[in-house]
């Protein structure tokens, strides 16, 4: 075991894949020389060369185009989109092409390939360098995306996508890169996707969350546990596919379920889990299915007072499991 | 007529020596022509028999098309077409059959099932980039799959091909400018038809030429007239070579002639005058060709008889096969849409397999 922060394992991840696979290569901005602008890629380049690891031109479009006609031809690449909030541009290509060719081929033609992008808030980044925009995404079949919380599962979760076959957004929150540390296994191993983790064991209210918003929610379990409020956190890990089992069983056991999300409420993820939570587990409920998100205001203002207000904290989760407990 | 001992023709008249090419490839080029134009005819007419509810063609475009694929090496070089690329497709390996299987959209259509539209061409073991409705995006999988043959260290060329229109989106910029940085082994075929539906070029290009967009990028822009088989094989030839030995993309431009209306569900005398579509009849390339062969002493009234025959019976076989296929079952319509059983959402309450998961491709 060795002590890693998020973004080590992430780079320990790609590392070791490149090492393993030559067919996996680097593409993005900044990803060379400079390791990218969060040092996500630092020393590949060093190692790798100008081959596998290419710095490209300011065209986001292209990078996601391009990994996806490199990976017809045989390739696994991994592309780096700077800020998840600069991916629109490749919408068009994540969309119509990466997540269709598959089902339009009949299985003839395969896109494995990663799409990594830094992602979130309460970074000081303002309204383009904070957005969630994973419901853009889990709302299309034929793409998997997935949203670490541990060291150990960026590391695991990472590895998984590389060696996937189909296209996989992976979603990295920014303040997560570096203060968040866990032990990480120095062997070789994976974090299949489509598991969730239950985080915390509790009887009282499952409280459903990824990326930033699991760690926020754990803070919030235990400002309540003094309360009586017994709260199991389930991490899913992976958005899709999603862990039915884990999120239902969980769900029909305390009979409660609060589902955190850091983007904007309104037709946001979260919603979809409350959506299944409801159908799927209505006759064990004994409160009402709800949700603690961003407010509906199109990004997160940059001023420190108004991004905190924008942002979920602790308090604000631990504040909706104490009014969702009271049923 | 000089055969040799596998009974191959390698006569050559002035006419194919100009191009370094045999009677033989000048013949079988032609018939690929005829072929196309007979099989796009006959889907025309399945349209109005109400028997294919959508049409695209690529009469017109067939000239261009068959020069500039001829060069290439099939099912080793990479095409990512549109959706006027029957020429190519069939000059890339598509089969009559092949063809009208995705017109009718039978489920062993071996392009997508019968999932897409008509006309959306593709093929992973002919190395035909699966065609998609959204123009030009296919450029930057050719740029791709270049980049790919180039780390790899293999010489296979890629080409996209798109019309005017689509030459416009943003896609194309950043293809070229990234395929010229790294000198990729890649050619962009403009088939400028001169019009994007009914907006005329004039109205969708603030050049008169494609090509002159290519100095932009650095690299070569060639203008072929798409009437001119044989030019625009050598254009095609040319740019094979540049591209194979190192030396970068090039941007084609094949001025071609749209004979039918965009789609079958497109009216062109509502925005084109009668003397605007007399100048298009003037540059079909079929009876051009035709010409040119006949006047060379390559095309005989025997040749021509014998291959209207073989294609008369082609579209038939292809026609009839086509329509007794079956559609595909919709309980296979939630398959393909991940690798692995995992990914798949469970299927609605309706569906024939309810509550199951959709499996993935069969193994
Ligand atoms: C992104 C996108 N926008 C609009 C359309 C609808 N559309 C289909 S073909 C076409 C015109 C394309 O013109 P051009 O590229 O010149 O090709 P042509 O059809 O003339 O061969 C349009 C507008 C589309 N398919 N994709
Ligand atoms: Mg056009």
């Amino acid at each position: 075991m060795t002590t890693r922060t998020l973004i080590e394992a992430i780079r320990d991840g790609l590392s070791e894949e490149m090492r393993r696979d030559p067919t996996v290569v680097v593409m993005g901005e900044d990803v060379g020389k400079k390791g990218g602008v969060f040092l996500a890629t630092d020393g590949l380049w060093a190692e790798f060369g100008d081959n596998r690891v290419i710095d490209t031109p300011l065209t986001e479009s292209m990078i996601v185009g391009t990994s996806i006609g490199a990976a017809l031809n045989g390739l696994r690449p991994v592309a780096e989109i700077q800020f998840a909030d600069f991916i629109h541009p490749a919408f068009n290509q994540i969309v119509s092409e990466a997540a269709r060719l598959r089902y339009r081929t009949q299985g003839g033609f395969a896109v494995p390939m990663v799409i990594r992008a830094p992602y979130g808030g309460g970074v000081h980044g303002a309204l383009y360098h904070s957005q969630s925009v994973e419901a853009f995404f889990t709302h299309v079949p034929g793409l998997k995306v997935v949203v670490p919380s541990t060291p150990y599962d960026a590391k695991g979760l990472l590895r998984s996508s590389i060696r996937d076959d189909d296209p996989v957004l992976f979603f990295e929150h920014k303040r997560m890169y570096r203060s968040v540390r866990g032990d990480v296994p120095d062997g070789e191993y994976t974090v299949p996707l489509g598991r969730a983790a239950i985080r915390r064991q509790g009887r009282q209210v499952t409280l459903v969350a990824y990326g930033l918003m699991v760690a926020f929610g754990l803070e919030a379990a235990e400002q309540v546990a003094g309360e009586g409020i017994d709260v199991e956190v389930v991490d899913l890990r992976s958005l899709r596919p999603l862990d039915r089992e884990t999120l239902l069983g969980s769900v029909r056991k305390t009979g409660k379920c609060l589902v955190a999300y850091e983007d904007n409420r309104f037709g946001g993820y979260g919603a979809e889990i409350a959506a299944i939570v409801a159908e799927e587990a209505f006759d064990f409920l004994d409160g009402p299915v709800s949700r603690i998100a961003g407010p509906d205001v199109p990004a997160m203002p940059y001023n420190h007072v108004l991004e905190d207000w924008f942002m979920l904290s602790p308090a604000k989760i631990a504040d909706a499991i104490r009014r969702l407990a009271a049923y | 007529m000089t055969v040799t001992g596998d009974g191959r023709n390698t006569a050559t008249s002035p006419l194919a020596a100009s191009a370094g090419l045999t009677d033989d490839d000048l013949l079988a080029m032609y018939r690929t022509v005829l072929l196309s134009r007979a099989i796009d005819e006959r889907m025309w007419v399945l349209n109005r028999a109400g028997k294919a509810p959508f049409v695209i063609s690529g009469q017109g475009h067939e000239g261009a098309q068959v020069g500039l694929a001829w060069p290439l090496r099939r099912g080793y070089d990479w095409i990512a077409p549109f959706y006027r690329s029957i020429t190519t497709c069939l000059a890339f390996g598509m089969t009559a059959r092949d063809l009208m299987l995705a017109q009718f959209a039978k489920a062993s259509d071996v392009s997508s099932g019968g999932r897409q539209m008509p006309g959306h061409y593709g093929s992973m073991e002919r190395h035909i980039v699966s065609v998609s409705s959204p123009v030009a995006t296919q450029i930057l999988h050719a740029v791709g799959i270049a980049l790919a043959s180039r780390i790899k260290g293999e010489d296979a060329v890629s080409v996209a091909i798109m019309g005017e229109g689509s030459s416009n989106q943003g896609d194309v910029h950043e293809g070229l400018n990234f395929a010229a940085i790294h000198r990729l082994p890649f050619i962009l075929v403009i088939e400028n038809n001169g019009y994007a539906i009914s907006v005329p070029a004039e109205k969708e290009l603030s050049v008169k030429d494609v090509a002159s967009r290519a100095s932009g990028y650095g690299v070569p822009g060639v203008i072929v007239d798409g009437t001119d088989v044989l030019a625009c094989y050598r254009a095609g030839r040319d740019a094979v070579e540049r591209a194979r030995s190192g030396g970068g993309p090039t941007l084609i431009e094949a001025k071609v002639t749209r004979l039918t209306a965009h789609s079958s569900d497109d009216q062109q005398t509502k925005y084109r005058s009668e003397d605007d579509l007399a100048q298009g009849r003037a540059h079909d390339p079929l009876p051009i060709f035709r010409e040119q062969l006949r006047d060379a002493g390559v095309l005989t009234d025997e040749l021509e008889a014998s291959m209207a025959d073989e294609i008369r019976s082609i579209v038939e076989d292809a026609t009839t096969f086509a329509e007794g296929e079956p559609d595909a079952e919709p309980s296979t319509a939630l398959d393909h849409v991940y690798g692995d059983a995992t990914g798949a959402e469970p299927a609605p309450p309706w569906h024939p397999s309810a509550g199951a998961r959709s499996e993935g491709p069969a193994a």
